[in-house]
């Protein structure tokens, strides 16, 4: 299937926050803190992935987009590509996503636009995602000290990284400030009743958090590319 | 539930005050009679304390196994070199956790908990499969591993389910379905490396070399080394020795090599038709002990990722079951 320039461009967008999020994910297999998580988090990056490919092969091969492109390509949201960090900073970060995807999917879904068939099927997958984020939350935020002063950690570090997520983009036809509004007010009464405050710092601003869309990612991420397209770029036309 | 009448007879004991020797006695040819009926013992029938122990130490190993089985595939999640492979993979590890999960729920069953098992998994008392104590090096790995050690572990686990404990037998069905789907996976990653650029083919075969023998490890000693398969087939816990399931999985491997366009690593296999199977070469027992003694490739990078994660997980059970005593009810806090 392909599709007109700016639809391309969206799904990329909307397919590079899915597919670096998956990765990140996946990175915890074999280490997360029960048996159940390992399951969990298993399953929410597959559902990521899933919706990745269905998104860039919209664009072109799917392969080529994820394995091939450069760091400056890409273009996903700084917030996603943040490494795992402690459970707190994964859950914080899938908490603050999946609270957006579910609202961007549900206002996609309802519309009529090249988007719609795919948002329909994912804001099933992330209902769940944002279920289990917030489920979480709540048990850590309110659960023991430690647990409380993680939270708290991770919220302020990925805070600044959330005003990106509401920066308009070219083919995704919604309301971003009224995605943004709705957004504070949800995550907000999450971390209320999680007993944690909404930090006060900037969410996007001078410093350069928010650039993801432009291309302009953090350290971390070429390394993570570095992991991800090795094997791949390794073997130039090779089929697995 | 077992239907004997002899087998209720034991069943319906259980509820009563510990029993005398004679009791004991009837409650064993009870347990005898059930099991030669090829009969199901369930949860609250009556067993030996040695059967009740045997089947704990052998569901738990092989919980265990899943769950340190995940470790070396998981290896290679972030570097699957395709969406559809790493999708495939991802899906794979996740089963595994699953398998962990029924395994656990049935060894509780007996009388024990997944909590107790981890600690004794943590602190050596209890083993997991050798095979997961070599490395998985490069992406071809991923398939010999689906194609060989999946099978092995079928070859060994279809039996079980028809295995004389219920619950273990119950577990065996599902875990065996999911099973035999990865190795097919397996096989279809081989043969797509086995068939592409010869890089990819050299892969594939260097994979095979290293994993071969391993695999053919996994099904234990020498009949006449095995020190609990007399006792477990007994028990109908086991319905095969080891070298009866060995032969009958180098007996299916061999045709799946020839037509993945691969070698066995083994100079003496070749068709006996005298007897109608394949002889093969000798294992090195050796190497087989001394994985399971500890000193293999990985073991000790294998146990310290799994007391990592465990530890570095404390604190978030510890933040769950705080939550969940204060709220239970409310937020439909899971246990911790």
């Amino acid at each position: 299937m392909t599709v007109d320039a700016t639809v391309g461009a969206a799904a990329l967008v909307l397919g590079d926050d899915a597919l670096v999020l998956s990765h990140r994910l996946g990175e915890w297999a074999g280490h997360a803190p029960v048996l159940e998580e390992e399951v969990a988090l298993a399953n929410i990056a597959l559902d990521l992935l899933g919706q990745a490919r269905v998104l860039l092969s919209m664009v072109g091969d799917e392969d080529e987009l994820a394995y091939l492109r450069e760091e400056r390509a890409f273009r996903n949201l700084q917030l996603v590509e943040q490494p795992n960090g402690d459970f707190a900073h994964t859950i914080v970060r899938q908490l603050f996503f999946s609270t957006y995807q579910h609202l961007l999917h549900a206002e996609l879904a309802a519309g009529d636009g090249p988007f719609a068939p795919l948002a329909a099927k994912a804001v099933k997958e992330v209902a769940y995602h944002r279920d289990h984020a917030e489920q979480w939350t709540l048990r850590l935020g309110d659960g023991t000290e430690e647990s409380h002063e993680r939270m708290r950690r991770a919220c302020e570090a990925l805070w600044r990284f959330t005003g990106e997520m509401f920066q308009p983009v070219a083919g995704v036809d919604v309301d971003g400030e009224r995605l943004e509004s709705v957004w504070l007010t949800s995550v907000g009464e999450i971390l209320r009743r999680a007993t944690l405050t909404v930090p006060e710092g900037p969410r996007t601003g001078a410093w350069r958090a928010g650039a993801g869309r432009q291309g302009l990612h953090t350290e971390s991420f070429g390394r993570m590319l570095a992991e991800m397209q090795h094997l791949h770029r390794s073997h130039p036309g090779a089929s697995w | 539930m077992a239907t004997a009448a002899a087998h209720q007879t034991a069943s319906t004991q259980e509820y009563g005050a510990q029993g005398a020797v004679g009791d004991t006695t009837a409650y064993e040819s009870a347990f005898d009679a059930a099991v030669a009926a090829d009969e199901r013992i369930e949860p609250r029938d009556w067993m030996p304390d040695a059967y009740r122990a045997t089947l704990v130490r052998q569901i738990a190993q092989h919980a265990h196994s899943e769950i340190i089985g995940m470790q070396p595939e998981a290896n290679w999640i972030t570097r699957a070199p395709s969406l559809r492979r790493k999708a495939i993979l991802m899906a794979k590890v996740q089963d595994e956790a699953g398998h962990g999960l029924y395994l656990y729920s049935a060894a509780e069953t007996l009388g024990t908990s997944r909590e107790e098992l981890l600690d004794k998994l943590h602190s050596g008392r209890q083993k997991y499969s050798s095979i997961f104590n070599y490395p998985t090096l490069t992406w071809a790995d991923v398939g010999a591993i689906g194609w060989l050690v999946d099978g092995a572990a079928i070859t060994n686990q279809v039996p079980l389910c028809r295995c004389s404990y219920g619950p273990y037998a119950r577990a065996m069905v599902r875990v065996c379905k999911e099973e035999s789907f990865h190795q097919r996976q397996g096989y279809e990653l081989l043969l797509a490396l086995s068939q592409g650029t010869p890089e990819q083919h050299a892969m594939a075969q260097d994979a095979v070399d290293r994993w071969w023998w391993p695999s053919l490890m996994m099904f234990g000693p020498p009949d006449d080394e095995s020190a609990h398969s007399a006792q477990s087939m007994a028990w109908k816990i086991k319905r095969h020795s080891n070298d009866e399931l060995r032969q009958r999985f180098v007996d299916i491997c061999v045709p799946q090599a020839e037509s993945l366009g691969l070698t066995l690593p083994d100079p003496d296999l070749r068709w006996n038709e005298e007897r109608g199977q394949h002889d093969f070469g000798p294992i090195d027992w050796t190497e087989f002990r001394d994985v399971l003694k500890g000193n293999g490739p990985c073991n000790e990078q294998r146990i310290t990722q799994r007391r990592r994660a465990h530890e570095e997980g404390a604190w978030v059970r510890e933040a769950a079951a705080a939550h969940a005593a204060r709220h239970t009810g409310e937020t439909g806090a899971t246990r911790a």
